[in-house]
């Protein structure tokens, strides 16, 4: 019997020891069954829901997840190699039986129908760790056939990158089926001829830099959505149900818009020839050289991103206020205190659920965000998942796409950890 | 008399009933070409598509603008063992790499295109560059500088790259694309550097510190685009009085729609685009068909008429003739025309393949600082 069954029958489970049904099965048994038939029905009921969310949803994630690690390319293409490499002590450049052994490699390979060759993967993944790898593959290896011993000379002559002990180190390091690299460029590191992990070259770090301002940004547009939501929330809250429901529409009619329909209207206002800069000229208060960009930079992603979010702050807000009896502020203005401290000390408190439920929707919804920053965001408005898009979609680079989403699914979740323990989540109210 | 019209009408009418058979014998068949929407498929489906549908009534050919993102999808199918796309337009560079992972069909090019009409093959047909392991190229396009002619005083119209890199002289904001491709080749040029040496300037630690500086010179007034419609949208707007652009659309917008938009032809930076077609497809005998059908001379030419993209063969040359429906000679238009030519920079897609993973993180960094 679990603890929960165990507790909730405790004050009755002396008398039923003794007890039997009318057919003279124990009381106890007889509760359990029933009880385990219960709990079997309602399983059988969401298993529908929870093979759906395995599936299309845990199963991916676990999936996209597992490539952050998996290293199969150098292991695949060049067993021999890799065997005839651990005699290497990683001075110089390896021997011929090294060399030899990659002849026999890629002669191998060769053989194999087109779709099933692993040179094609091995340089992309190789050209990863080191610029110009993949050439040094891909010119090489239809000529392999026709090599003559000494081998190394042979690939010496063929490409410049075989006579480099940085490649060598490389297939090396690679040669195992699972790899931290996607993770070291994720954090803007890098191997150095020593194999320790050091900080890149300055104009290369990208991703940390990134987090960072996906972090900020998005903390920016949550206290924006909160500053902006909390005021809508109230008033609708203490309005008649009618024009609430009017307003209500407001609020929900960006929502029923498609989210490109809404951004392309943002571009139409706050470009530089917009509807904003325009009007201001037009008022005065601008002239025609000091025209105001308010797009392709951050503004622009915060502005139309508060917007996209607004809903998601103002509908548990006004749930949440809704349920407050407007008594109590009377009872607390009635024993003395001023309106402030009667908003401060006995209203704000009670709403801090719902400001909880849609910080957490909003924060959560904002830190993944990519079509609105790429359209509008211009270089300094991108967030991260700009480039886990662009990792996935263009460079086609997954491994190291894995590696950044990874970091963010983890990032979400120790962020929602450490707000459960500090405000916990059963004060969130979503309606 | 009447007797014979009616013996005609009912050989004909024979005929088309016995050709109807033939066509209803042959199973229908749906293909999905991937292209890169927008004007560009427009100028396909009026050149090959239409008219191949029509030479084949069992066959539908069905668009999908998912070109942008081809590699993605391309080995997406690939790995779920479920290809649906039959044949897609994609970048030389792109088409290199999908073809490395074996996800394309090889194509032997000779045997599977059809040679020019005075029997020249077709290896030979095709401008150096041109074909892939996997690739046949369709168009040659360029990359190319564009002004507002509006944004400028009459008497000081901007004409080469080198006016991009002068805010001074030339004010006003300037959009490039979000990648280092095209735009690096440009800083080199503007500094100076020979067209025939940039790559391998380019190939050194120096030569990009160098491009680099000299896109830093010009940043606080850089807009970036992403997707080619873009860039002919916010020279519109009149957002920058300079963007980079494909030279297609900027006809388009320029010609078609009557926007005053003017094309430096300097420094054009001019690269193949084509089809390549994804192994393990369900219709393959019939791409194959349509692809040898649809990369032949005159087919070539014809989807010249609709869009300002070189074809791709020699011999296709001669025979560009007059916009469809504007009525304008094209070739003057082409890239490729004695008086565009005069500058160009031809895109290393080897150098881009070998160096554009550290270069495009490169890019990023210089975009965030």
């Amino acid at each position: 019997m679990t603890q929960a069954d165990a507790s909730a029958g405790s004050t009755a489970s002396s008398p039923t020891e003794g007890l039997v049904t009318a057919d003279g099965v124990s009381l106890k048994r007889s509760l359990q069954r029933a009880e385990r038939r219960r709990r079997l029905m309602a399983f059988l009921l969401v298993s529908p829901l929870l093979a759906f969310i395995l599936i299309i949803f845990i199963w991916p994630i676990a999936q996209m997840m597992w490539r952050s690690v998996d290293n199969p390319q150098v292991v695949e293409a060049l067993p021999r190699t890799l065997e005839a490499l651990e005699e290497w002590d990683g001075e110089g450049l390896p021997g011929e039986e090294v060399y030899a052994a990659l002849a026999r490699d890629f002669i191998e390979d060769q053989k194999l129908p087109r779709i099933e060759q692993k040179a094609g993967p091995l340089g992309i993944r190789l050209n990863y760790e080191l610029s110009a790898a993949r050439g040094a593959v891909a010119r090489t290896v239809g000529d392999v056939p026709d090599f003559e011993p000494p081998y190394k000379e042979a690939f010496l002559d063929a490409h410049r990158l075989w006579g480099s002990t940085e490649l060598w180190r490389v297939i090396e390091r690679e040669g195992r089926p699972l790899t931290a690299s996607y993770y070291v460029a994720a954090t803007d590191r890098e191997y150095n001829a020593d194999g320790d992990i050091v900080l890149r070259d300055e104009n290369r770090r990208i991703y940390v830099p990134l987090f960072g301002r996906t972090l900020g940004l998005s903390l920016t547009i949550l206290g924006l959505t909160f500053l902006l939501g909390f005021p809508i929330a109230y008033y609708m809250s203490i309005l008649p149900m009618r024009t609430a429901n009017l307003l209500m529409i407001c609020v929900l009619l960006p929502f029923w818009t498609s989210l490109l329909v809404r951004t392309t209207a943002w571009i139409v206002l706050l470009q530089q020839q917009g509807v904003i800069n325009e009007t201001l000229i037009a008022a005065g208060l601008l002239t025609d050289d000091g025209r105001l960009s308010l797009m392709y930079n951050m503004t622009g992603t915060v502005v139309a991103m508060t917007h996209i979010l607004l809903p998601f702050m103002v509908l548990p807000l006004y749930s949440v206020m809704r349920t407050i009896p407007p008594s109590y502020m009377r009872a607390a203005k009635s024993l003395g205190a001023t309106p402030f401290t009667a908003f401060r000390r006995v209203y704000f408190p009670q709403t801090l659920p719902g400001i909880g439920a849609g910080g957490v929707l909003v924060f959560i919804i904002a830190i993944g965000y990519y079509i609105t920053p790429a359209l509008v965001g211009g270089q300094d408005g991108r967030m991260i998942s700009n480039e886990i898009a662009r990792h996935m979609q263009q460079s086609l680079n997954w491994g190291l796409a894995a590696a950044l989403g990874t970091m963010l699914l983890v990032g979400v979740l120790i962020l929602y950890w450490a707000y459960n323990r500090l405000v916990g989540t059963d004060s969130l109210k979503l309606g | 008399m009447n007797k014979h019209i009616l013996k005609i009408a009912g050989a004909g009418g024979l005929s088309s009933l016995l050709a109807f058979g033939v066509a209803q014998a042959q199973d229908p068949i749906t293909l999905t070409v991937v292209s890169w929407g927008g004007a560009y498929t427009e100028s396909q489906v009026r050149a090959y598509h239409e008219p191949y549908m029509e030479m084949n009534p069992h066959i539908t050919i069905v668009n999908d603008d998912g070109s942008a993102n081809a590699l993605a999808g391309l080995r997406a199918q690939s790995q779920a063992g479920n290809v649906t796309w039959d044949l897609v337009d994609m970048l030389p560079s792109d088409a290199q790499l999908a073809c490395d992972e074996g996800i394309l069909l090889q194509i032997d090019h000779d045997e599977m295109l059809e040679p020019a009409p005075d029997g020249t093959p077709a290896s030979e047909d095709f401008y150096d560059g041109s074909l892939g392991e996997c690739y046949v190229s369709s168009i040659v396009y360029s990359t190319v500088l564009t002004y507002n002619r509006e944004m400028f005083p009459e008497d000081k119209q901007p004409s080469t790259i080198n006016d991009l890199f002068d805010p001074e002289g030339y004010p006003g904001r300037r959009a490039l694309q979000d990648r280092p491709g095209t735009n690096l080749e440009w800083a080199l040029y503007a500094d100076g550097v020979d067209r025939d040496e940039i790559y391998d300037v380019l190939r050194t630690e120096e030569g990009q510190d160098r491009a680099f500086e000299k896109l830093s010179t010009i940043k606080d007034h850089l807009l970036f685009w992403t997707e080619g419609a873009q860039a002919p949208q916010l020279l519109a707007d009149q957002e920058v009085s300079f963007t980079t652009g494909y030279n297609g659309r900027i006809f388009n917008a320029a010609q078609v729609e009557g926007q005053p938009f003017e094309i430096i032809w300097d420094g054009q930076i001019v690269e193949w685009d084509g089809w390549v077609i994804p192994a393990g497809g369900q219709h393959e005998e019939e791409v194959l068909k349509f692809v040898r059908w649809a990369t032949d001379t005159q087919r070539l030419a014809d989807q010249a008429k609709y869009i300002s993209y070189g074809p791709a063969r020699a011999s296709s040359a001669d025979l560009v003739g007059e916009h469809a429906d504007l009525g304008i000679d094209m070739a003057p238009h082409m890239p490729t025309a004695p008086k565009n030519y005069q500058t160009p920079i031809l895109l290393n897609n080897d150098f881009w393949t070998d160096y554009g993973d550290e270069l495009r993180e490169r890019f990023a960094n210089w975009m965030l600082q």
